[in-house]
């Protein structure tokens, strides 16, 4: 096999997987404080899109610009998902809470198709064909962009988790839910920032995404399962497992297609989830099971 | 209980002779509750009575749609026959899903996230899969007739598809009663109490998963030769996975009537919902409305509608009647 070929894509696999892992951070913190699985991480991812997307098509400003303007406005809308929906159904049978987060999704999704249309469109950037070289590898500059600005994002939600007091609360509820309450931590209020921040890191990664590739209200389904599989490998609830789960899915995924059709890629994610699933259901680097 | 039978039979009696008043498209929106309330009932016995949650029936359905559909295209086995052979495929794939879900210990959302993983890989690989269509999905050949499952109208299908509630009826009815629904029921609510108590929880879990596997290719096979088109996105989908689920969830989990009263509700809604609102130019908001059906329907009634109409009916009746 060429060499070469590895490399690249290695490389290309690696810079995507940089923006799993902040698709994954954000679901992964969602679980681990909330014990909910965000079925509606997608249809936020879409919102994040078409949000940078039309702020393009208005202003002209650039996706890896706006994307705060993506993170800011997903995390008001998943302030309001999680005090309207998710607080209350948080005790609830998992079924339940699964049902609940799908009519979340549902409504998010079909918003998106009802404001956007069903259309994929490919917004053309100024720098969406550019590449540079490093050796033989050719390295897309809008991917290389996307990976640096995710890592950098999910940096400054590490920093915000360790740093300030509500994110020291989240990390204490996260910990040991019933040990913040105790402590006085104002769990209602750290769950809805918590939820906030999740789906911030998701519209953020969803603004990084809009140079990549089209824009339409179903893409973001596959990205959704792709990082319940990131989760998986990482742990449920580990933030670092989900930066690293993040890069090796994107890099299994990538040098995946050498030997299956790339359509066929998710099939490897799929698997590494139902080995991890098997023989160690708490991740690579979730604590405790 | 008396009660429930004979408010049962009449029930019945009415959908027996529905047919001779209503129209040809009211039928059809019948055979989708019936077939919706059947796949519901199916995947209750596992997640209602047994209680480890899948969200991968999808994987079960194309199954049996596939193999019934194959083995009637290529050898001209009838799908009367089919049929059984797909459950059978079915039932063993879920036997190994199951297999390797509850020999490693997989609970909640783990098991959950398994399930959705066999699920896609499924429907993937039969994406790729020449023989089964490809991405170009497959064709299924109209030959009219009683042995080919094939009829033109929906009034066959209908008292098929009623056919199949009945059976899925007497199946989850029986079990509920029987000592291996006991143990299912004991596993659900407490796996480590039920455990030490004798009950051999992984060969329980194994024989419910068996038996929803099976009854749901049984219906996937109804589908595709209802359908007379399979696409591993329209059959095989995650989203069929929630379709699936969604009734016996909002009408009543681990009940035999949550999935019939589920599907009477959501399946008119969502048929009437999409002609309305499709012919308004409006696409895709009827999805919307549905989605937020459904959560309020879990945020006020959690337990399901059958138990809310319990609540309602109970005092009518007087406390001593058992429903």
């Amino acid at each position: 096999m060429d060499l070469n070929l590895i490399l690249q894509l290695t490389t290309s696999g690696f810079l995507l997987g940089g923006v799993y892992s902040l698709i994954a951070l954000g679901l992964s913190l969602i679980f681990g404080v909330m014990k909910v699985i965000n079925f509606a991480h997608g249809a936020m991812l879409v919102w994040g899109m078409y949000i940078a997307f039309t702020l393009m098509n208005w202003t002209g400003i650039d996706p890896f610009f706006s994307f705060a303007v993506s993170a800011a406005c997903l995390f008001v809308l998943g302030y309001i998902v999680q005090r309207t929906v998710v607080n209350r159904i948080m005790t609830f049978h998992e079924s339940m809470q699964v049902i609940a987060m799908v009519g979340v999704m549902m409504v998010l999704e079909n918003m998106a198709q009802l404001i956007w249309g069903p259309d994929p469109h490919s917004p053309h950037t100024k720098y969406s064909l550019s590449t540079v070289w490093l050796g033989s590898v050719m390295i897309d500059i809008p991917r290389l962009l996307a990976f640096i600005l995710a890592i950098l994002i999910a940096a400054a939600v590490f920093v915000f988790l360790k740093y300030t007091d509500i994110g020291k609360s989240i990390r204490a509820s996260a910990d040991n839910r019933i040990g913040a309450l105790i402590v006085g931590a104002n769990v209602n209020k750290v769950y809805a920032v918590c939820f906030g921040v999740g789906a911030a890191c998701v519209g953020a990664a969803g603004s990084l995404l809009v140079p990549l590739m089209p824009v339409s209200p179903h893409t973001g389904f596959p990205f959704k399962l792709t990082s319940f599989a990131i989760v998986i490998l990482g742990g449920m609830g580990s933030l670092p497992g989900a930066m690293i789960g993040g890069l090796m899915i994107g890099v299994a995924e990538s040098l995946g297609t050498v030997f299956i059709p790339s359509s066929l890629k998710q099939v490897i994610s799929f698997g590494i989830m139902v080995l991890i699933l098997l023989l160690r259901p708490k991740g690579l680097f979730g604590g405790k099971g | 209980m008396k009660i429930i039978y004979s408010f049962l039979s009449i029930l019945l009696l009415i959908l027996l002779l529905l047919p001779n008043f209503v129209s040809d498209y009211i039928l059809g929106i019948f055979v989708l509750i019936f077939f919706y309330a059947y796949m519901g009932q199916s995947w209750n016995v596992l997640t209602g009575y047994a209680g480890p949650i899948s969200l991968g029936h999808s994987l079960y359905l194309g199954i049996g749609a596939y193999i019934s559909t194959k083995l009637a295209m290529s050898f001209g086995v009838t799908p009367w026959i089919g049929m059984w052979v797909g459950g059978l495929g079915a039932a063993l794939v879920g036997l190994a899903i199951g297999f390797l879900g509850f020999r490693f210990g997989l609970k909640g959302v783990y098991f959950v996230l398994l399930t959705i993983a066999f699920g896609e890989i499924g429907r993937l690989t039969v994406l790729h899969l020449k023989p089964l269509g490809h991405m170009m999905g497959l064709f299924v050949d109209f030959k009219p007739g009683f042995v080919n499952f094939h009829f033109r109208g929906n009034l066959p299908y209908y008292y098929i598809a009623l056919g199949f509630v009945v059976f899925s009826l007497i199946v989850v009815r029986a079990l509920e009663v029987s000592k291996w629904g006991r143990y299912f029921v004991a596993l659900r609510e407490d796996e480590d109490a039920a455990e030490s108590l004798g009950v051999n929880v992984f060969k329980y879990k194994m024989i419910a998963i068996g038996i929803s596997s099976f009854m749901t290719a049984l219906g996937g096979t109804f589908y595709a030769n209802y359908i007379f088109y399979l696409h591993p996105t329209s059959v095989m989908s995650m989203w069929v996975s929630i379709e699936i689920i969604m009734r016996p969830i909002i009408g009543g989990l681990g009940t035999p009537f949550g999935p019939l009263i589920g599907s009477f509700l959501l399946t008119p809604l969502s048929e009437i919902a999409r002609s309305y609102f499709t012919k308004a130019g409006l696409e895709g908001i009827h999805i919307v409305i549905y989605g937020l059906l459904l959560i309020a329907a879990v945020l006020f009634f959690p337990g399901g509608i059958f138990a809310f109409i319990k609540k309602i009916v109970k005092p009518i009746l007087g406390e001593s009647k058992e429903i």
